[in-house]
């Protein structure tokens, strides 16, 4: 009875922390500009901040060679020759973080010339480690928190019948009906 | 839970005892892995327009850890194509073991190479090194060059030109597949994580097995080879070096070979057998999934050159901070753990084992941080593919009129939902691992293990979604 009361406030406690809603600020949509420069193979500004609901600009400068910024989530792309600088306006309507990689091939670290745009409170970190934490509390709640329990379950027992060695490695047989 | 039996179905054993099937596998991959190597020497040096980096380091990449291991453990080594030159030299044959010869028939069927072969006497593995310390040195060393070897497709085909030349070297020096068993750094951490597969393949009755003074599964007969792992099937309790080649399903004339579908990470909870080189073979792959998530997928443009300037003092410096974090901090926090969960804290060797045990804890959470890892850098980078097929070596081709597709990241929106899924599952997984290997001595808790486990997935978060 008690063990099922737990199941249960574990399970509800999961899908509460996974799926309830949370106000997401309060902040007052604006427009913005945000300048980024693109140099092989970093964004600089590499991590940008903006509000939901903000008109957000972005221009593309690229520095050295051609860039591009294609970003996630919101599947938006533009391109910047070197020198110039493109623009991207759109608006911030969906929350979290989303990564931002280079979309013109510029060298050898190209794949992995990648920026963050966060877009209020990271709702999916919070939640995912709110949900690791929760894991955590229910394996523990069943573990012995202190050193001088006895064994909680059974372990498997080696066969005794048969035992037979590898004769090269060592390897032996235990689990056999 | 009843294990069942594959083998049992006669397709399915005959598909797996017939050798053409996985002949036509390997043969495949094999032309694969000659073609990248030929791109990786002639074709452009950019990376992304480079068959050699595309196919090995995205698409079998992907193949081989979101699904291969995962699913069929050692499933890749299978279909390896890197030991088949040098299985050849060995058997003296392209398909099939050796031929038994009688005495008149040995000038017939004995070719030239065949009596080269038989004339170097292959000598069993040292002794000293029946382990994989090697393989993780090995897997360590082509991960502090891994930004150089992940996109410069020279590096990437001389790296597996060289993997081939070491396989037909050890082969023509040492007894089986002692490539893949003692030096391959793919196959040490294929090894590791195979224990989590939910396919083993086991002996029957080892009843049978004790009976069989022949075991023609270890010695190899006309159907067969002998196991080119050196491994007696009959004493097989875990994956971890059974390299699922089929052998001794060919070579068994008691039919008492099963491939058994099991619970997954059954081999974790198997207190025998567990050993300090795999131990640590785990810190290595965890500690690499969290460095690469950094240094690859993370922000910092500084971390990336610095990873990428192989030589220069920065460099350096990053080389021994991973190796430090790796070899240094992660175990020795886990040693920590373990003191603290341990009731005999006195004893240094059985804090020693318990150590070693409860290291197949993080077996499951670093399988399932490479998977993270992997998601974002596979989906967002696949789209390569289709130009390369075209255009193997970026001169300009277009064999499948697929050279001008563009490259667009995919599921860019769901992504980081799947890792949040795999990362928190990872750590359930590890968490109960923990437990029941805590479990296994009297008067031990798995709360500080677990706690570690706790912190590491938060970390590999924050690098991932956050
Ligand atoms: S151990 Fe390495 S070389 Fe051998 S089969 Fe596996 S992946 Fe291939
Ligand atoms: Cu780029």
């Amino acid at each position: 009875m008690k063990q099922q009361r737990l199941w249960l406030l574990f399970i509800v406690a999961i899908f509460g922390v996974a799926f309830a809603p949370l106000p997401l600020g309060t902040a007052v949509p604006t427009s913005r500009t945000v300048r980024l420069e693109a140099s092989s193979f970093e964004f600089s500004p590499a991590v940008v901040a903006v509000n939901p609901g903000d008109q957000v600009t972005i221009e593309l400068a690229a520095t050295d060679v051609m860039h591009g910024l294609y970003l996630d989530g919101y599947d938006l792309e533009i391109t910047a020759e070197p020198g110039q600088t493109a623009v991207l306006t759109f608006t911030a309507d969906k929350t979290g973080t989303f990564r931002f990689r280079c979309s013109v091939t510029c060298g050898a670290l190209h794949p992995f010339m990648i920026g963050k745009l966060k877009v209020g409170p990271n709702l999916l970190l919070w939640r995912s480690v709110a949900l690791s934490l929760l894991a955590v509390l229910f394996f523990i709640s069943r573990e012995p928190l202190f050193v001088n329990r006895e064994p909680l379950s059974v372990v498997r027992k080696p066969n005794a019948e048969y035992e037979i060695r590898n004769t090269e490695h060592g390897i032996r047989n235990t689990e056999h009906p | 839970m009843k294990r069942s039996d594959l083998t049992r179905i006669p397709v399915v054993k005959a598909l797996l005892v017939n050798r053409w099937p996985q002949f036509i596998l390997r043969i495949v991959a094999l032309a694969g892995f000659v073609v990248a190597i030929l791109a990786g020497l002639l074709g452009t040096p950019v990376g992304s327009r480079n068959l050699s980096i595309v196919f090995v380091w995205i698409a079998w990449w992907a193949l081989l850890i979101l699904a291969a291991v995962p699913l069929f453990g050692r499933g890749w080594c299978t279909v390896c194509p890197i030991p088949m030159a040098g299985e050849w030299l060995q058997n003296g044959a392209l398909l099939g073991p050796r031929k038994r010869e009688t005495g008149d028939q040995r000038s017939e069927t004995s070719s030239n190479l065949q009596s080269l072969v038989s004339s170097l006497r292959l000598r069993p593995w040292p002794k000293r090194f029946r382990n994989i310390w090697l393989q993780n040195g090995g897997f360590l060393l082509l991960a502090l060059f891994s930004a150089v070897v992940l996109t410069q497709p020279m590096v990437t085909a001389v790296i597996l030109a060289a993997f081939l030349f070491l396989a037909v070297g050890a082969a023509l020096i040492f007894e089986r597949r002692a490539f893949c068993r003692y030096l391959c750094p793919v196959g040490g951490f294929i090894g590791l994580y195979s224990q989590v597969a939910p396919l083993e393949v086991r002996v029957r009755d080892t009843a049978v097995c004790a009976a069989h003074t022949d075991k023609t599964c270890y010695t190899g007969n006309e159907n067969g080879y002998g196991c080119p792992w050196g491994v007696f099937p009959g004493g097989l309790i875990k994956n971890t070096y059974c390299g699922a080649c089929l052998e001794c399903l060919r070579t068994c004339p008691h039919d008492n070979i099963a491939i058994q579908i099991r619970p997954v990470g059954a081999d974790l909870t198997v207190a025998r057998g567990r050993k300090l080189d795999e131990a640590f073979k785990a810190f290595i792959m965890l500690g690499s999934a969290v460095v690469y998530s950094a240094v690859m997928l993370g922000p910092w443009g500084w971390l990336k050159t610095t990873a990428y300037s192989v030589g220069s003092l920065a460099w350096l410096g990053y080389a021994l901070a991973f190796l430090l974090l790796i070899l240094g901090a992660l175990p020795g926090l886990f040693y920590l753990a373990t003191w603290a969960g341990t009731a005999q804290r006195g004893n240094r060797r059985a804090l020693r084992q318990r150590f070693t045990a409860n290291a197949y804890a993080l077996v499951p959470l670093g399988l399932m941080a490479w998977i993270a890892f992997s998601l974002s850098f596979v989906f967002a980078n696949i789209s390569y593919l289709w130009p390369v097929m075209s255009d193997p070596f970026g001169w300009g081709w277009d064999l499948f009129g697929t050279a001008a597709l563009n490259w667009t990241p995919y599921l860019s929106r769901v992504v980081p939902a799947l890792q949040t899924l795999v990362l928190v599952g990872g750590l359930a997984w590890a968490a109960g691992t923990a437990r029941k290997i805590a479990a296994e001595k009297r008067g031990g808790t798995a709360v500080p293990v677990i706690i570690y486990c706790f912190f590491i997935t938060v970390g590999l978060l924050w690098l991932l979604i956050g």
